[in-house]
């Protein structure tokens, strides 16, 4: 191996870490906040990739629909407790969010193609029509079973995980998609090809998580979200609804999983079922965060991106074996440095 | 007879299925056979032992996969071959346990993801194993020189092989071995201070649900005749818990019906799933996930409880326990030290809880711990349990030093506890939860259990159980659920678990909380009695009457400090303690 | 008992009145039909050994615990599920127990946390609330930019009151402002609580130190297992022999 291959697979390295790091923030965050180990973080990136891909291709994209059946549900579900506990003024908000808004989006897309808008704006439409799923599915799947315990909660991801994947194929078919490239800038660095998509993917996804820090510093919002993940009761005291915090917690993650998914369908091709390893390998990092430090798991999601580009020069058919066999020595790492009794709720 | 009735009828309409019925329901029926054992793996490991795993397909596939090569590529004879798989499952679930298990709940269901994963990669790449197209040719069976060459006849097999890992099973649930592994749900601290290794019990039922896993590979593989990696992928490990939490994840029929279950609603599915939406794809996910996510939400305890209600119920009253009095560990002599705590300090970060506190319990005392809220009552039992280890001093019980003891080598020792909280496991009976208690006095293993060479033991245990619960005047409620009784009679049920070890010592916490007057005069007569035989008795307890009444010895705390000592009288009228209480601003 | 409402200030409306309180943790009943009310600038005290539930009673009133009997608040009957955040919109507020603190957050952090529900109905007055806390406790002014996990008791207590201030509350309930404080730092945390009384929020208190609160209450409510046993007003009950034998059992002598 030469110092430009070696380069060059560090590129790759990079560029799929800084994703994976993206998606381990949120796999953090999500779980400091609900304890829910948020499997389906995945099926956000791909839904993401494809549904923008779709958008490009002048095809309606399936994802429209199940915004607009997930909404529908929540409406009917939630606007049933409003009458019944007389709430009606927080009627039309449910309405127009839940219903409103996908039927519009609905409505509107049958009679425009957005083939040829302009990038940012088909991105725009794209997080539009698959950000508010991510408050939706709290609703529908998790928020009933708030006060359960962290395994009942996983096991409840797995059924959302596995749905969504279902839901995939039925949207977009089983043939992959990778997008155009969003620049098509090159330069060379050190006699090796250094890819504007790849700077575009490291910026942003530096950008994103510089956003994040904010937010959770400098915001009431976001010192709320951590403010619950520190002390639910105490929380609540202050008026923090937990489901408000949950909601709030999955908006980013979707967020998250839709940012990162519209930032590799250029560089990788993209199958509706994608979405699960590359969240997985967001998990790798996660764990090695202990599911509980930000900043180790952004490096350790980075060091499986390095892990996954090196050993796929080496030994490309066991690439997947070697990252997802990285995660026995972490935790065994993890099992030998922390003594924690933990007592089952 | 009648209780009994529908098991039979069900034994009856499997060994006649394969006579009557069609070629296409047996192979499906031998199917479901196949994945009920790996469904029982995960009823023992996820609804009684409260982990989980999603990499169950994985052993499945090790199995399958071991049995495979050996046999095809170096002519072992398969049933040599079903021992080295196993042995080659259990090396890998011990690692895997081993390593995730000493870690909070979820890094098992992490780990065996990702263990799925990477398993399922494995057998597609390397080359000996066939790669994606896997490994043909695979011999078949002889069972007593009946060669199972067609399913009809594999069947028996199968569903032999179900019906003995249910048995097993039932028996193991049913044992001393099946009490600790189900006290791993009320929670480690209670099981550890009634002398249960906690960590060896997880290991233990990960390690049972791997080998039922193994075991269905090795069928599959000699049913099918051929292996690839297809079915042993981290989405049938995913259906595989499915099938175990729709079919009822707490039951031993619940893995069998779930298997049933999902296995043709899968079929019907796959029919016509595609005719509907126009498309080919393995559309049943949907409507599996979508089914999962209801079932959590609105019948967690799976379909099978539903079912069951409709059997005939048990009728006439059980029969009370009766056998030879297990062996006593020799009574102490009143006025032997049983506990000697010196200068104890706790601190948590920079934050002392206890400082420098000294008490002792002799035997043939009653000791009460008392103090205003957050005086450091709690901190104090929790060092002296080794729940949660002193910082600094010296704790002796029996002359032996504590230190290096963990809560449940002092129930070997001779202390017993109760707890604030109460700690019961509501859905099991009086019986079975003081049972729990007298844990260390037998010591029949998973085994024993599952093959029922433990009966001996087993009665004597129950008995001694059975001998607790009148002792505390509970005899009628023996049967009933634990979870049914008032919160007093709850605490009552806790000091018979802690009696049941045969203690030189017991720690009370707050054994009077919620007690109606009668019943706490009925328990103070109770603890005298005990104290009469020379048993020491250490409480924490807020009632003052009951305190004033009972204890011999009293010591006080506040802000982790001792400031009084002495007999009930000198206490009450110590002026410093009038101070703790009432408080005062000049 | 007739003359039990000459302190109680008549001429005040009555914040919160709850009657017939009560909650069932599994199967006892932890409270059996108690009854409380408390006016505006008024403070209320419940007094009581340990374990009589007086930690039950305040999670009760404030929505963490599910419990039966009427509730009346400013006036109106409230009726439908009593959620925390409902509560905490209307006006109520808790100081709890274990003072539930941001611990790994600064000082600033979590007392802005406090007005979060008032930020989120839209109001923007929040660092001026801030500023009027940091004159009610200068302590905490001076440790604004602390980790709240490394302040002491005392500060933690200031620090519990201060973020519930932030809210603006119309009620405030202490849940054992008191406990495991020096006695320097109780007279330090009771003399705020006397000055909060000028501001015209309604305290109830629940203490275990009956003698500061009910030097510092107008009207005392003593709670034993479950049951309201005695009510007066505080310069009574300050001076009532059955309040300590309530405490230390000695009306029973054995």
């Amino acid at each position: 191996m030469d110092l430009q291959i070696l380069l060059l697979l560090g590129q790759d390295g990079v560029t799929n870490g800084a994703i994976y790091a993206l998606l381990a923030l949120a796999l953090v965050l999500v779980f400091a906040v609900t304890r829910v180990i948020f499997i389906p973080q995945g099926e956000f990136v791909a839904y993401g990739a494809l549904t923008l891909a779709s958008l490009q291709a002048g095809k309606l994209p399936g994802t429209v629909w199940l915004l607009l059946a997930l909404g529908t549900t929540v409406a009917v579900i939630d606007g049933w407790r409003l009458l019944r506990d007389g709430q009606y003024g927080k009627l039309p908000p449910l309405l127009i969010f839940n219903v409103g808004l996908p039927l519009l989006a609905a409505g509107a897309l049958t009679v425009v193609t957005p083939a040829n808008w302009p990038l940012s704006l088909q991105v725009l439409l794209t997080m539009l029509l698959v950000i508010p799923m991510g408050p939706m599915i709290y609703r529908l799947a998790y928020q009933p079973l708030a006060n359960a315990s962290v395994l009942i909660l996983l096991i409840v991801s797995v059924a959302v995980h596995v749905t969504m994947i279902g839901l995939g194929l039925l949207f977009f078919g089983a043939e992959g998609v990778r997008t155009p490239a969003f620049t098509e800038f090159s330069f060379e660095l050190a006699g090796a090809p250094l890819q504007g998509q790849t700077i575009l993917v490291v910026v942003a996804s530096a950008l994103l998580i510089i956003g994040l820090y904010f937010f959770f510093e400098r915001t009431l919002y976001g010192k709320a979200l951590r403010a619950t993940a520190m002390n639910r009761t105490g929380a609540r005291l202050m008026g923090i609804p937990p489901t408000l915090a949950g909601k709030l917690c999955l908006t980013l993650a979707a967020a998250i999983g839709v940012f990162s998914g519209i930032l590799i369908a250029p560089i990788t091709t993209i199958y509706y079922d994608s979405g699960f390893l590359i969240g997985l390998k967001g998990f790798v990092g996660a764990i090695i965060g202990g599911l509980a430090s930000y900043p180790v798991a952004a490096l350790g999601a980075i060091l499986v991106g390095l892990l996954e580009a090196y050993s796929s020069f080496w030994a490309s058919a066991y690439k997947e074996v070697i990252v997802f066999t990285l995660i026995i020595p972490v935790l065994l790492w993890r099992s030998l440095t922390t003594r924690h009794v933990e007592e089952e709720e | 007879m009648m209780r009994r009735l529908p098991l039979i009828l069900f034994i009856a309409a499997l060994a006649v299925g394969p006579q009557l019925l069609p070629e296409f329901t047996v192979t499906l029926l031998n199917y479901i056979g196949l994945y009920a054992v790996v469904a029982l793996g995960l009823v023992l490991l996820t609804g009684v032992g409260g982990l989980t795993s999603f990499g169950q397909a994985a052993f499945v596939g090790l199995g399958a996969y071991t049995t495979a090569w050996l046999t095809t590529v170096h002519g072992v004879s398969p049933w040599l071959t079903l021992f080295i798989g196993l042995a080659l499952t259990a090396a890998v679930a011990l690692t895997l346990g081993f390593i995730t298990l000493r870690m909070g709940g979820h890094y098992l269901p992490l780990g065996t993801i990702a263990w799925g994963i990477s398993l399922y990669f494995l057998f597609g790449n390397v080359e000996f194993l066939g790669g994606h197209t896997g490994i043909t040719g695979i011999p078949t069976i002889s069972l007593l020189g009946w060669e199972l060459k067609s399913g009809r006849e594999f069947y028996y097999l199968i569903w032999l092989t179900v019906l003995l890992a249910m048995l097993a099973l039932h028996n193991l649930l049913d044992s001393r071995q099946g009490r600790a592994i189900r006290a791993l749900k009320g929670g480690v601290i209670m099981a550890e201070a009634m002398g249960v290794n906690t960590a060896r019990a997880k290991i233990v039922i990960f390690l049972i649900a791997a080998l039922l896993a193994s075991i269905s590979g090795w069928l599959y593989a000699h049913l099918q005749r051929f292996v690839n990696p297809t079915p042993f992928g981290i989405n049938q490990g995913i259906e595989y818990l499915f099938m175990a939490v729709m079919g009822g994840i707490g039951h031993v029929w619940g893995a069998v019906l779930g298997a049933g279950l999902v296995t043709v609603l899968k079929q019907w599915l796959q029919d016509w799933l595609p005719t509907l939406l126009g498309q080919s794809g393995n559309f049943e996910i949907i409507v599996f996930g979508m089914i999962m996510i209801l079932v959590l939400q609105r019948a967690r305890d799976g379909l099978w409880p539903m079912l069951a209600r409709w059997a005939p119920a048990t009728t006439g009253p059980r029969r009370v326990p009766q056998a030879d009095a297990l062996p006593r560990r020799p009574a102490q002599t009143a006025g032997t030290l049983l506990l000697d705590a010196h200068d104890v300090t706790k601190r948590f970060g920079g934050l002392v809880a206890n400082n420098k506190l000294s008490l002792t319990v002799q035997a043939g005392e009653v000791m009460a711990l008392i103090g205003p809220n957050g005086a450091g009552k709690s901190t104090m039992f929790n060092c002296i349990s080794a729940v949660d280890p002193a910082t600094e001093g010296e704790i002796a019980f029996l002359s032996a030093s504590t230190a290096d003891a963990a809560s449940r080598d002092l129930a070997g020792r001779g202390m017993s506890r109760t707890f604030q909280h109460v700690r019961l496991l509501g859905q099991m009976t009086v019986l079975e939860n003081v049972a729990i208690g007298a844990h260390l006095r037998g010591n029949k293993g998973v085994v024993s259990a599952a093959l029922r060479l433990d009966r001996a033991e087993e009665v004597r245990l129950l008995a001694e159980a059975a001998r607790q619960i009148e002792r505390v005047g509970l005899a009628e409620h023996m049967f009933d659920a634990a979870g049914s009784l008032a919160l007093g009679q709850q605490r009552i049920v806790e000091i018979a678990r802690a009696l049941a070890s045969d203690p030189a010592l017991m720690l009370l916490d707050e054994p009077a909380a919620g007690l109606r007057y009668r019943e706490k005069q009925a328990l103070a007569d109770l603890l005298r009695k005990l104290r009469d035989e020379g048993m020491g008795i250490l409480l924490v307890e807020h009632d003052m009457d009951f305190v004033m009444g009972l204890a011999d010895r009293i010591v006080v705390m506040e802000f982790g400090e001792k400031i009084a000592e002495g007999k009930p009288e000198e206490v009450q009228s110590n002026p410093r303690v009038l101070e703790a209480y009432l408080g005062g601003v000049e | 008992m007739n003359s039990m409402n000459i302190n109680h200030l008549h001429d005040h409306e009555i914040i919160l009145e709850a009657r017939h309180l009560r909650v069932a943790y599994a199967k006892v009943e932890a409270l059996h039909g108690v009854s409380v009310s408390i006016r505006r600038g008024e403070i209320v005290t419940v007094i009581g050994p340990n374990g009589a539930g007086k930690t039950t009673l305040l999670g009760a009133l404030m929505g963490l615990l599910p419990a039966s009997g009427d509730f009346i608040y400013l006036g109106k009957p409230q009726t439908g599920e009593r959620e925390v955040e409902r509560l905490v919109r209307l006006g109520m507020t808790l100081v709890p127990e274990k003072r539930e603190l941001f611990a790994e957050m600064s000082v600033e952090d979590n007392l802005l946390l406090g007005a979060f529900d008032r930020y989120r109905s839209g109001h923007r007055d929040h660092l001026e609330t801030l500023d009027e806390v940091f004159e009610l406790f200068p302590r905490l002014a001076e440790r604004r930019a602390q980790v709240a996990g490394t302040l002491s008791g005392g500060e933690r207590q200031m620090l519990a009151m201060g973020r519930a201030l932030m809210a603006k509350p119309k009620l405030l309930m202490l849940d054992e402002p008191s406990l495991g404080l020096a006695p320097l730092i109780i007279k330090e945390i009771f003399r705020i609580i006397g000055e909060l009384k000028k501001t015209g929020v309604a305290i109830l208190l629940v203490e275990q130190n009956a003698r500061a609160a009910l030097q510092i209450s107008d009207y005392g409510y003593v709670l034993e297992t479950g049951e309201i046993t005695l009510e007066g007003p505080s310069s009574e009950l300050a001076t009532d022999q059955r309040v300590i034998e309530a405490y230390l059992g000695l009306g029973h002598k054995h």
